[in-house]
């Protein structure tokens, strides 16, 4: 179902050139793309089902207007960010939050390895549902509770797989601040996948 | 026995690790980094776990899925796709 970068390419390629039979492939990869980048940056369903629909209204509308379809993903989710924003401002204005790279920092008893603890590889997950379950509703808590600036980093480059330059140009700030924010955002969700492992594997009967 | 703190040697490659394994960093900071990597056990654990934790992020999808577009809201967007390409010819 899950579309790569070659087909998303594809498929503006051939809608460029008036092929409307890539139109409904479209609609498919992309209404599913924007609805979950919109359902974590907005957090209400309501609002996302609305961003997902204006977007794709806006990106049909304009389609003339992009240029080169190896773009079409940043294209696409520029137009969603702009629609999400739209919301916000409709709802509670939540302040900029900034998170600081000291509060990551390994505590010294991790830094020597105290307490090792493994978050696990994910190639050896399949045989664990249920693990597989809870690591999912724990990544996805993890974001949903990241400052919005940070969210929307996490969400282009590492759900959406955006390139830096790609999402810089969606979210109008260079690729340094990105990165920054990026590398935090990461830490974040590190930090609350290692504390549910340790408070799961506390809880377990024995542990290891 | 205190436990020791991370060094600023740790602390400085703790903030590149991501641009680390982005691969974007040049040669010779990444050269830096593999060589106090090798010898800082408590950093590539870090490291190793920082890219699971990645690896998890990459693989995520949320379990919300949009609703389907009813044929009214499919033949808008077809509208508009095509006056927009009409407009373009």
């Amino acid at each position: 179902m899950a579309a790569g970068h070659a087909e998303e390419v594809a498929l503006a390629r051939d809608l460029i050139a008036g092929q409307p039979e890539a139109f409904d492939r479209f609609v498919e990869v992309f209404q599913s793309k924007i609805f979950q980048y919109a359902y974590m940056m907005c957090g209400q369903r309501e609002d996302a089902e609305e961003v997902a629909q204006d977007t794709l209204l806006k990106v049909f509308e304009n389609f003339d207007q992009l240029r080169e379809p190896e773009r079409v993903r940043p294209w696409v989710f520029r137009i969603a960010r702009n629609a999400c924003l739209m919301k916000r401002r409709k709802s509670v204005f939540a302040p900029a939050q900034e998170l600081s790279i000291e509060d990551f920092l390994p505590r010294s008893d991790q830094h020597d390895g105290a307490r090792r603890l493994e978050i696990p590889d994910r190639s050896a997950l399949p045989d664990d549902l249920a693990l597989r379950g809870e690591l999912r509703s724990v990544i996805d808590r993890a974001i949903q509770d990241l400052p919005e600036i940070y969210r929307a980093v996490i969400l282009l480059r590492d759900i959406e797989e955006l390139t830096t330059e790609e999402a810089a140009d969606v979210l109008d700030v260079n690729q340094e601040v990105i990165k920054t924010r990026l590398h935090r955002a990461r830490l974040a969700i590190r930090q609350k996948l290692e504390e549910y492992l340790r408070t799961a594997r506390g809880a377990g009967a024995g542990g290891q | 026995m205190e436990p020791r703190q991370p060094k600023e040697k740790c602390k400085n490659v703790f903030a590149m690790l991501s641009e680390y394994l982005d691969a974007e960093l040049d040669a010779s900071t990444c050269r830096d980094i593999e060589q106090h990597l090798a010898a800082c056990p408590p950093c590539i654990e870090f490291l190793h776990s920082l890219k699971r934790s990645i690896a998890l992020c990459h693989e995520h999808r949320s379990p919300e899925a949009p609703p389907p577009l009813s044929a009214a809201e499919r033949d808008q967007l077809r509208a508009a796709y095509q006056k927009a390409l009409g407009t373009k010819r």
